[in-house]
């Protein structure tokens, strides 16, 4: 009988069924940070539980670390007391931390592959909804609640139910000038922002084959935005050829055994599917969002939705909402909307391939006047092949300021934030109302090229055309 | 440890209408520097609670007086959306609110309110709207949701109520919070652990 890979992996760790129909479900790498994880440790100490296997979590500090101003204390006692609080739990249960001066430090996301900790054929729980990024390498990867990061340290499990299981396939090649981010945004924006609810989303077909390890994980990781919670992508060769050499990847005989077990977890041919939805790849275009949650996006060549146009009361009302909070003319070019800041990183798009690719074009080109740039690479290793490669120079040039590791802009609990209601040309995942850390900022997401465009132009642009990509 | 068994809420209800409310709006992410989730109630909703220029109070619901003590938030299709915060359950709870009642709920949202003892349960739109209707004519309504009928009953209406099964199980039966079974299958999680190489070295 041929198996997805969701059920081969599923079956795989399945420690045995609960009383309430739920499945107690071995999680074999769990990740933490410093935002959901102290709480967890509490609950640890208040109920007089050790960590099971705590060489099986490893730990970083992402969301709260300034990418300014690194000497501590930090400015921010709070800030301070979570850095403070993360390095003593890792010290007292013996977790590894990928602290700043180990060189590795990052965002979670980025770190896990980057170390080669993240393998195919793997369940891994991270206390980040972001979590599902992890499914690029064939894993099986959940966000998951504070709660559940304690039932992870403590018995190296935790309650779930068994999602279904939808087959995106995405078949061709994409147009110049369209990314990974794109095909996300199209699917989030085809599908619905709960269209994936119940669901774990296997990504398949020739477009996803060619793609590397790092769009695979551009997709896997906005999974969330779409209501999904696991995204995955069967393992392949270039999963295998990313993993060849990580600190944490198998070497010698155990690495043939290993790719031998890895390639048995991907979906068999003819394996059953709860839904199946096909996309052609030449149909995307570089897609930006118009309004307060990721589904809300159009092609930059159309005009901004109006509520005349709504297929719904909802759909209306939602527009209506989304209008007034970004204050954007309905019915009009998305094109040409003056954009105040522009962020290049987040774990969606702050690895070394995206900075390349913004740095071919960047070259020789300046910052708009009045907008500001930044680029925050998403681990200190992207940031230091920056460096080597002189992207980091290419950015500074153009007038980015060129930042340390860590999740920034993107959620804004760190020191920068959006002012006001300043505009934002982002390539992070979410537009929320206030998400980039002032209560009325607005969000416009896209990908890397496209930021890039949107800072030199000074507004939401075409990069085919500003940069000539053809 | 013994859990409560939760087969009813029974209070006052207050609507917070809209679909796709997200866990950044329900707990903005600069409150979640924190060690601890005490004091998080006080930062619910807070962005749409405050009018950020002026600092006053806006016309949410929630600053409305005679929805004040209100323990069952009603609101629309894919309630708690984007992060995977459990500060969102944590600050409803801690707010006051014992139970919601939307059209849907995000995923992760879900999962984690039901491990706090915070049923979610899901209703036709028509049914949140007669249960809205209800309490917005009369704000000292008292809904009783039942969880072992999954049923609603305000202002002598009687509504239908839908849940996971595994999750009203858990709720009525006293085992919301999975910590105690799960350390009790450790033996078991051994054995399997053993069974896969990535984890048997």
């Amino acid at each position: 009988m041929p198996q997805s890979l969701f059920q081969k992996v599923w079956d795989a760790h399945t420690v045995r069924q609960l009383a309430n129909g739920q499945t107690q479900l071995l999680i074999g790498t769990h990740l933490i940070h410093e935002v959901t994880s102290p709480q967890a440790f509490g609950m640890l100490r208040d109920l007089g539980l050790p960590v099971l296997m705590p060489h099986r979590t490893f730990a970083t500090v992402d969301h709260i670390i300034p990418t300014n101003e690194l000497v501590e204390p930090y400015k921010d006692s709070l800030a301070q007391a979570m850095m403070d609080e993360v390095r003593k739990n890792c010290a007292e249960f013996g977790i590894t931390f990928f602290d700043r001066a180990t060189g590795k430090q990052g965002i979670v996301h980025i770190v896990g592959p980057e170390q080669g900790i993240t393998q195919p054929g793997t369940t891994i729980a991270c206390g980040d909804s972001h979590t599902s990024t992890h499914g690029a390498f064939g894993a099986i990867a959940f966000g998951i609640g504070t709660s559940q990061v304690r039932d992870v340290l403590a018995t190296q499990t935790m309650a779930l139910g068994r999602l279904k299981v939808r087959r995106i396939e995405v078949n061709g090649k994409l147009r110049p000038g369209v990314y990974a981010k794109d095909v996300i945004l199209h699917l989030i924006r085809q599908l619905g922002v709960n269209g994936g609810t119940g669901y774990a989303y296997e990504y398949a077909g020739s477009t996803f084959e060619h793609f590397s390890m790092e769009e695979r994980m551009t997709v896997c990781n906005m999974s969330i935005e779409g209501g999904a919670r696991v995204g995955y992508v069967n393992p392949d060769e270039t999963t295998f050829a990313y993993l060849k050499g990580r600190p944490y990847s198998p070497t010698g005989a155990a690495w043939d055994t290993a790719v031998a077990g890895w390639k048995s977890f991907a979906s068999d041919p003819g394996a059953p599917y709860d839904d199946v939805v096909k996309i052609d790849a030449a149909t995307i275009a570089p897609t930006v969002t118009w309004g307060i949650n990721p589904g809300q996006g159009i092609s930059i060549v159309e005009n901004i939705p109006s509520p005349e146009t709504a297929t719904s009361a909802d759909d209306k009302a939602g527009i209506i909402e989304a209008l007034a909070y970004m204050k954007l003319p309905a019915g009009k070019p998305i094109k040409g909307t003056k954009i105040d800041v522009a962020f290049l990183g987040s774990c969606t798009n702050g690895r070394l391939s995206d900075f390349r690719e913004v740095a071919k074009y960047l070259k020789g080109r300046k910052v708009a006047a009045g907008v500001k740039a930044i680029a925050v690479p998403g681990s200190q290793i992207v940031a230091l092949q920056c460096e080597k490669e002189g992207i980091d120079r290419v950015l500074r040039d153009a007038g980015f300021e060129w930042r340390a590791a860590g999740c920034s802009m993107c959620l804004a609990m760190n020191p920068d934030k959006l002012i006001g209601d300043q505009l934002c040309a982002s390539s992070s995942n979410r537009n929320f109302k206030g998400r980039q850390g002032s209560p009325t900022g607005r969000t416009v997401l896209m990908s890397p090229l496209m930021v890039a465009a949107a800072a030199v132009t000074g507004t939401v642009a075409d990069a085919r055309e500003v940069f000539a990509v053809n | 440890m013994a859990l409560a068994k939760i087969t009813s809420v029974t209070g006052r209800a207050v609507p917070v209408v809209g679909n796709d409310i997200d866990t950044d709006r329900i707990i903005p992410a600069r409150f979640m520097k924190c060690v601890t989730f005490d004091g998080l109630g006080e930062f619910l909703f807070y962005d749409v609670r405050q009018d950020p220029t002026t600092g006053r109070d806006t016309a949410h619901p929630l600053n409305e007086a005679r929805f004040k003590g209100a323990t069952i938030l009603l609101s629309g299709a894919n309630f708690g959306c984007g992060s995977s915060r459990e500060h969102a359950p944590q600050a409803i709870q801690k707010y006051g609110f014992k139970a919601i009642i939307a059209e849907s709920y995000a995923e992760i949202f879900f999962g984690n309110s039901t491990t706090l003892g915070l049923p979610c349960v899901t209703a036709a739109r028509e049914d949140i709207e007669k249960i809205t209707a209800a309490v917005e004519q009369d704000p000292q309504a008292e809904v009783v949701i039942d969880l072992v009928k999954l049923e609603a009953r305000c202002a002598g209406q009687t509504v239908k109520l839908a849940q996971r099964e595994s999750a009203r199980d858990a709720l009525i039966n006293g085992r919301w919070d999975a910590i105690g079974e799960l350390l009790d299958g450790i033996p078991a999680v051994k054995e399997t652990a053993r069974k896969l190489p990535y984890l048997a070295a």
